[in-house]
């Protein structure tokens, strides 16, 4: 890699938003925390009750107001503080994965991870691991690019309006 | 109004000279497996064969989705910016038929009716309608029978007609003759092509004085119910018309800013005449199956003198149960 | 798998399964098994569906190959069935469509009388859901080509290049819902694009807000869909859309072992788990 290359890379920090279960990967968090580990402090921790709560909706949400990847963690299988939450939420995982996949947006900018209360390292570990695929993957400007409505329509009739709305989003 | 001959060659090169004095052009290109239209970087892209595109070209005036106005909340005052009609992008639509042409004339009946929708009008102002006659018409087509023809010249600035090497063209208004000056070299001496020549014969589907006198009294008719039956309530016959007109206002907000918008709605989707009481004054199919033709054959030409329909069969095309408006009239 | 409760009628010889069609749907209306039979008629170009309440109108109904939509998005529309017994003529799609239907107790059997048209031109009336699985199972699936053709050549695509794809062809889309209403399993009579309560998904067309709604819209088919490409087929503008709910089809196929065509077991796709599901991307 050149150097300008490398410059860019380090400039580039990452937004990372991590939706989180509260009784297993947001204690865990906690305990990274208090056990002084050192990790990026790239992330935003989103609290969920639970995993199963954690509505695919508010990942697509995520990249469309700014983030460049995502984490999603909870309670290992069968520690589910509601018993089944996260098998649920695994499920919805596997489908929602693949359907983005055969779209064409980047789940590998998703990490999904299983993270106890006990477990500070190893939340240190997902952040950091995170933060580094997120920085090699640059910032995600394709999918926010879809997300700016009204300046997309390049090749569609509706594109009259183009110039109208560089003026009003101009504000 | 003046008649020139323009060859096909001459034809593109007058509207690439248009594209390079930055108007947007707008014709019938190639999208995937059907034609619609698209803005063109060069004339050659432009498909002449087709019958119908899938979209009319109403969008040139009434987008899918337009900014009204965006407004930003500082410190307790609140700022409300107007869309800029100024910045409307001067446009040449090129390539529609006379039926979509006839499209902007109810349009901007409704645009107009009490209100003058000054976006409506900035861009229709700003947009230059060149038709295309028709040679060919499919057994959707019926704009004979809705007082158009696929010779019509209603709503048109410039039409031309495809002759033997070329096209007839005829300018009718000024602005199509100020398109015209572009590139005066392109239009040829007029050769005295008989445009009835070429035209395609389409022979009428149905009476439409009597199709008007019957809705006069067909509001309680078991009919609407039959004819509804298979309807299953989508918006794409009305978004696919040149006439239809219904929009929602939303809202795009972010925190203390955002815009507010207009997007297309239809009059067949079960919630758009629901009340926030829970009310729902349509509450069948068979209802909002009638709304959509009292709409076009009664309601309009009794209010706007102008009727809600042009004849260009998309809603029939695009309907996926097969939805013939011409049939479904024939059998009032 | 043999079943006796499968009635065969074998079509007589020179005179068309049509007629054939024609003389049950008779027979039922006549009888009052049915008060309403829900079949296909000629249209302008292609068969559609039409709806017959008396003897009178029977000659109207047809069955053929060109029939393929799926005529049980009709069965949980109140305004048009209310408490009416039914017949049906349902294509290969539609029959799976109603065990799911079944399965989500949208519809009942015992109001309901579903024929079908097989290969070999019989008309073949379901006396139980039993029989209609059987009958799945046996009978050749419809295939394709053009959607073959379509997936292998995404499937071959980079990344990058299928999103070019999808949000190129998504960005086309205006909202005319046609995709919902032709979806049997769309049901619901508020749908999730008009939830404002949040407002999870933009209500208005543009290339994120419907890009959003394809992928809400498909993953709510998820273990429902019947693959029968209705959505897609119903599209104004063409898009490939029922190939998003297709690919639902196949994660869930692949990834939980479940059946389209043993809808009607209960097994729900994401209201039900194993502790033993596999995946390979959870760190
Ligand atoms: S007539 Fe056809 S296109 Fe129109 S709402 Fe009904 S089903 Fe949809
Ligand atoms: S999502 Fe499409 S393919 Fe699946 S059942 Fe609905 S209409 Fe059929
Ligand atoms: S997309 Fe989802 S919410 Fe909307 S009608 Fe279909 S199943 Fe219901
Ligand atoms: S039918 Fe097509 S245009 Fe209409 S909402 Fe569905 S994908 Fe969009």
């Amino acid at each position: 890699m050149g150097r300008l290359g490398g410059a860019l890379m380090s400039e580039f920090e990452p937004k990372i938003v991590a939706f989180v279960c509260n009784w297993c990967t947001y204690a865990g968090a906690d305990l990274t925390g208090t056990s002084r580990i050192k990790y990026a402090s790239n992330v935003k921790i989103v609290r969920f009750p639970c995993t199963g709560r954690i509505d695919f909706m508010l990942l697509l949400k995520a990249f469309a107001e700014g983030a460049d990847g995502i984490i999603v963690s909870g309670c290992h299988p069968n520690d589910c503080h509601y018993t089944s939450g996260n098998f649920h939420a695994r499920r919805r995982w596997v489908i929602f994965r693949g359907l983005l996949n055969f779209m064409g947006i980047d789940v590998n900018r998703i990490q999904f991870s299983w993270v106890s209360a006990a477990e500070g390292a190893k939340w240190a570990d997902v952040v950091n691991g995170t933060v580094t695929t997120i920085r090699e993957l640059g910032p995600y400007t394709e999918y926010r690019k879809a997300a700016d409505y009204l300046v997309q329509q390049d090749k569609s009739i509706i594109d009259g309006q183009e110039a109208l709305i560089k003026s009003v989003s101009s504000l | 109004m003046k008649k020139c001959f323009i060859s096909l060659a001459g034809l593109q090169r007058w509207l690439n000279v248009l594209i390079d004095t930055q108007k947007h052009l707008y014709a019938p290109v190639n999208k995937g497996a059907k034609v619609d239209f698209g803005r063109v970087a060069s004339a050659d892209e432009i498909v002449f064969d087709h019958i119908q595109t899938t979209q009319s070209a109403k969008s040139v005036a009434f987008p899918r989705t337009d900014v009204l106005f965006s407004y930003e909340k500082e410190k307790g005052k609140v700022q409300l910016e107007n869309a800029d009609l100024t910045a409307y992008p001067e446009t040449v639509v090129f390539g529609l038929h006379p039926c979509d042409a006839a499209g902007f004339n109810p349009l901007g009946a409704i645009f107009n009716w009490d209100y003058k929708d000054e976006l409506y009008n900035a861009r229709m102002e700003r947009t230059v309608v060149i038709t295309l006659a028709c040679t060919k018409a499919d057994e959707y087509c019926f704009c004979t029978s809705v007082n158009g023809g696929p010779g019509n010249t209603v709503g048109s600035d410039i039409q031309l007609t495809p002759v033997k090497d070329g096209f007839l063209a005829e300018i009718l208004t000024e602005k199509g003759e100020a398109l015209v000056k572009a590139d005066e070299a392109a239009f040829e001496a007029d050769r005295g092509d008989v445009k009835e020549k070429y035209l395609v014969k389409l022979p009428e589907k149905f009476d439409i004085k009597t199709v008007q006198e019957k809705l006069q009294t067909a509001f309680e008719s078991p009919i609407w119910k039959a004819q509804s039956q298979r309807c299953i309530g989508c918006g794409a016959c009305a978004y696919v018309c040149p006439t239809c007109a219904c929009f929602d206002i939303q809202e795009d907000a972010h925190g203390t800013k955002g815009k507010r918008l207009r997007c297309w709605d239809s009059c067949g989707f079960a919630l758009f005449t629901l009340h926030t009481s829970g009310h729902n004054p349509r509450q069948t199919q068979a209802q909002r199956w009638r709304q959509r033709l009292l709409h076009k054959f009664s309601y309009m030409p009794d209010r706007l003198s102008v009727r809600g329909c042009t004849g260009c069969g998309r809603c029939s095309r695009a309907c996926p149960v097969d939805m013939n408006i011409a049939e479904h009239l024939r059998s009032i | 798998m043999e079943d006796v409760l499968i009635e065969k009628k074998p079509a007589i010889a020179g005179n068309s399964f049509s007629g054939e069609l024609q003389k049950t749907a008779n027979e039922l209306l006549q009888s009052g098994e049915v008060e309403l039979f829900i079949g296909y008629e000629e249209g302008t170009r292609f068969p559609r569906p039409c709806f017959i309440a008396s003897t009178d109108e029977v000659g109207k109904l047809i069955f053929d190959d060109r029939c393929t939509g799926n005529l049980a998005v009709y069965l949980t529309r109140k305004d048009l069935i209310g408490d009416k017994k039914v017949g049906i003529t349902a294509s290969y799609f539609a029959l799976r469509s109603i065990l799911r239907l079944l399965t989500e107790h949208q519809i009942q059997l015992d109001k309901l009388v579903v024929l079908t048209v097989s290969a070999e031109k019989e008309v073949i009336r379901f006396a139980t859901t039993d029989d209609i699985t059987a009958y799945l199972q046996t009978a050749p699936i419809p295939v394709r080509e053009d959607d073959k053709a379509l997936i292998e050549k995404l499937n071959a695509m980079s990344r990058e290049e299928r999103w070019e794809f999808w949000s190129a062809e998504l960005s086309k889309c205006f909202k005319c819902y046609a995709c919902r209403a032709a979806c049997p399993m769309c049901y619901c009579t508020k749908c999730i694009v008009e939830e404002n309560r949040p407002q999870w998904i933009q209500p208005w067309a543009s290339t994120l807000a419907n890009i959003e709604w394809h992928i809400n819209r498909a993953m709510h088919m998820t273990g429902r869909c019947a693959d029968c490409g209705a959505c897609g087929a119903a599209c104004p503008l063409g898009l490939p859309i029922h190939l998003l709910s297709h690919q639902i089809v196949q994660e869930v196929t692949d990834n939980f072992a479940l059946d389209v065509n043993q809808a009607v077991s209960g097994d729900n796709a994401l209201s039900t788990f194993k502790p033993e599901d596999k995946e390979n991307f959870i760190k």
